[in-house]
């Protein structure tokens, strides 16, 4: 009886803390969709402070094309490989470029792109705010009457939106031609095949989609990383679990909302 | 100037203010002291408003400007009135000194580059730094020009009453005694209000014009710093001497009411280990025994 009565208790304690980690995740979602709100609610301030988000263009975007740039060409050859792979011995080497082409505008392309940008941006805003939530320099922002939403994360948020397009097109061009030199280097296809190949089936419509897909992403990027930020606890520890959660959400939320919008668009 | 009547606050089932009490004048300088825990920060943070009451309330110039259910965006106006000093100046660290303290002028005022260069300038002048510091990043300076700095940063909106956290913690005497002359001079030079929270017994004797002592939520001391040095309170001389263990200095019979029972702490088994001096009834044969300095 004893030991059915301590089962009893322990199952109770047990569904008590599932209950408070539910409960404290929706308090979580609930406060993401709060900053989320308010972020978008004061994108019309930017134009009052330019030279910040341009500043962030810079540090968010321009430091990341290196980064992208490698894992683009690497993309690229990968892409070909395996689609050769696929492809042998049921469809023509003629439709590589499509089968290559189509890969890397609509999906490879903006996904891995903003994974990689999460992994370095994400990480940083959460790291960012983190360390000036323990340090009360967000508490001496709001002594100070400064709206801690609109000097860190709109500028941040924009940059994001605006970087992270242009960071996926540059990344698909150094794909395919990633992908081009596979071909001269190491398949049976001639590059003029190839280059056909790209053209065929070609729908600017995926590149306005992918375009679309990456606003979005970053976006989520810059606030995903923000959210974690305010609610690091102080801290080594708190920071570093704030920047892992950030990128680990940020990856999550980017193939949730690749999903949805294939499903509206596509 | 500055009313706190009934203040209370807990986070869950803690109790972290339980009815404070407290004003202070225009122009005077309030020390507000008490140990790690006793709830000082707490009372600091409802001053300045990044902390709300669960009962009582706080008034400015009898306006009530923070009691429950009050929206933080309704403090805002009142928050021009306070200038903020951190513990360790909270700096943005992003920008540099001059950047820092351009800031709040560029978003909340119309002056130009020019005025603003100005007013930075005379306001490092009056803490005691040199203009050059301005392209100086927060992590090229000293515990002690970062306190200043904080403190430059908040004077540039000419504040009303100045609020400073801790401001001596982590600096050495000397620098100590600079802070403390800075306050000072900010008092006589601009007849400025000042609350400072702080553990620094000496200090708050050399700049208090009032001294508060928080213990337990409460405030049990209310008064000079003469007086709180004749307090016959043990838990007040335990935390002004800094002695580990209450001395109980009375001789003769007193009881505090509501804060600690004198009958209670004698017929308790660890009234000899808490007191120096044994508060048990002695039986002469225990008295022929007993050394006092045993008890340490």
């Amino acid at each position: 009886m004893n030991i059915l009565l301590s089962g009893i208790i322990k199952v109770g304690y047990s569904g008590r803390r599932i209950w408070h980690f539910f409960a404290e995740f929706l308090r979580s979602v609930n406060r993401y969709g709060i900053l989320f709100f308010q972020t978008f609610a004061r994108l019309h301030l930017l134009f009052k402070n330019p030279d910040i988000t341009v500043s962030h263009m810079f540090n968010l975007g321009i430091e990341s094309v290196p980064l992208i740039s490698v894992i683009a060409l690497f993309l690229g050859s990968e892409t070909v490989i395996q689609s050769v792979y696929q492809m042998q011995g049921f469809a023509p080497m003629r439709y590589l470029g499509v089968l290559v082409c189509k890969s890397i505008v609509t999906e490879l392309g903006p996904v891995i792109t903003a994974m990689v940008f999460a992994g370095r941006v994400a990480t940083g805003i959460a790291a960012e705010i983190g360390s000036m939530k323990g340090s009360e320099q967000l508490d001496a922002m709001q002594v100070l009457s400064l709206d801690s939403i609109r000097y860190l994360i709109v500028p941040k948020t924009a940059a994001c939106i605006i970087m992270l397009p242009a960071l996926a097109i540059w990344a698909e061009f150094l794909a395919i031609l990633g992908a081009l030199v596979t071909v001269i280097l190491n398949v049976d296809v001639t590059v003029h095949t190839f280059l056909s190949g790209l053209q065929l089936f070609f729908n600017p419509m995926d590149v306005f989609v992918g375009i679309a897909k990456t606003m979005v992403f970053g976006a989520t990027v810059a606030i995903t990383g923000a959210h974690f930020g305010f609610e690091a606890k102080s801290g080594a520890e708190g920071v570093g679990n704030a920047t892992t959660k950030a990128v680990v959400t940020s990856a999550v939320l980017i193939l949730v909302f690749d999903f949805l919008i294939a499903l509206l668009f596509l | 100037m500055l009313k706190i009547e009934h203040l209370k606050k807990h986070f869950g089932n803690q109790i972290v203010l339980d009815d404070i009490n407290l004003e202070i004048k225009k122009g005077q300088i309030t020390c507000i002291i008490g140990q790690s825990g006793s709830g000082k920060t707490v009372l600091f943070r409802h001053i300045i408003g990044l902390l709300f009451p669960d009962g009582g309330r706080i008034l400015l110039d009898n306006h009530p400007i923070s009691y429950p259910g009050i929206k933080p965006s309704e403090f805002n106006r009142y928050r021009k009135r306070f200038g903020i000093l951190f513990q360790g100046a909270a700096l943005f660290d992003s920008m540099n000194v001059g950047e820092n303290l351009a800031f709040p002028l560029r978003e909340h005022t119309r002056h130009t580059e020019s005025e603003i260069n100005n007013i930075i300038g005379e306001s490092l002048e009056m803490v005691g730094l040199k203009e050059e510091f301005k392209n100086k990043m927060p992590s090229e300076l000293s515990g002690g020009m970062r306190s200043r700095v904080g403190l430059a940063r908040a004077l540039v909106m000419k504040p009303e009453i100045m609020l400073y956290d801790e401001p001596t913690s982590a600096l050495d005497p000397i620098m100590t005694d600079k802070i403390n002359d800075l306050i000072l001079s900010l008092r006589e030079k601009l007849g400025m209000t000042s609350i400072v929270v702080t553990h620094d017994i000496g200090s708050a004797y050399k700049i208090s014009d009032k001294i508060a002592m928080i213990h337990e939520g409460r405030i049990i001391f209310d008064g000079s710093p003469a007086q709180i040095r004749k307090s016959r309170n043990p838990y007040i001389q335990q935390f002004i001497r800094g002695q580990r263990k209450l001395h109980y200095a009375v001789e003769g019979e007193e009881v505090y009411s509501g804060q600690f029972d004198l009958e209670r702490l004698r017929k308790s088994e660890i009234s000899e280990r808490m007191f120096r001096v044994p508060l048990k009834t002695e039986s002469p044969s225990d008295k022929q025994t007993q050394d006092p300095q045993e008890h340490e």
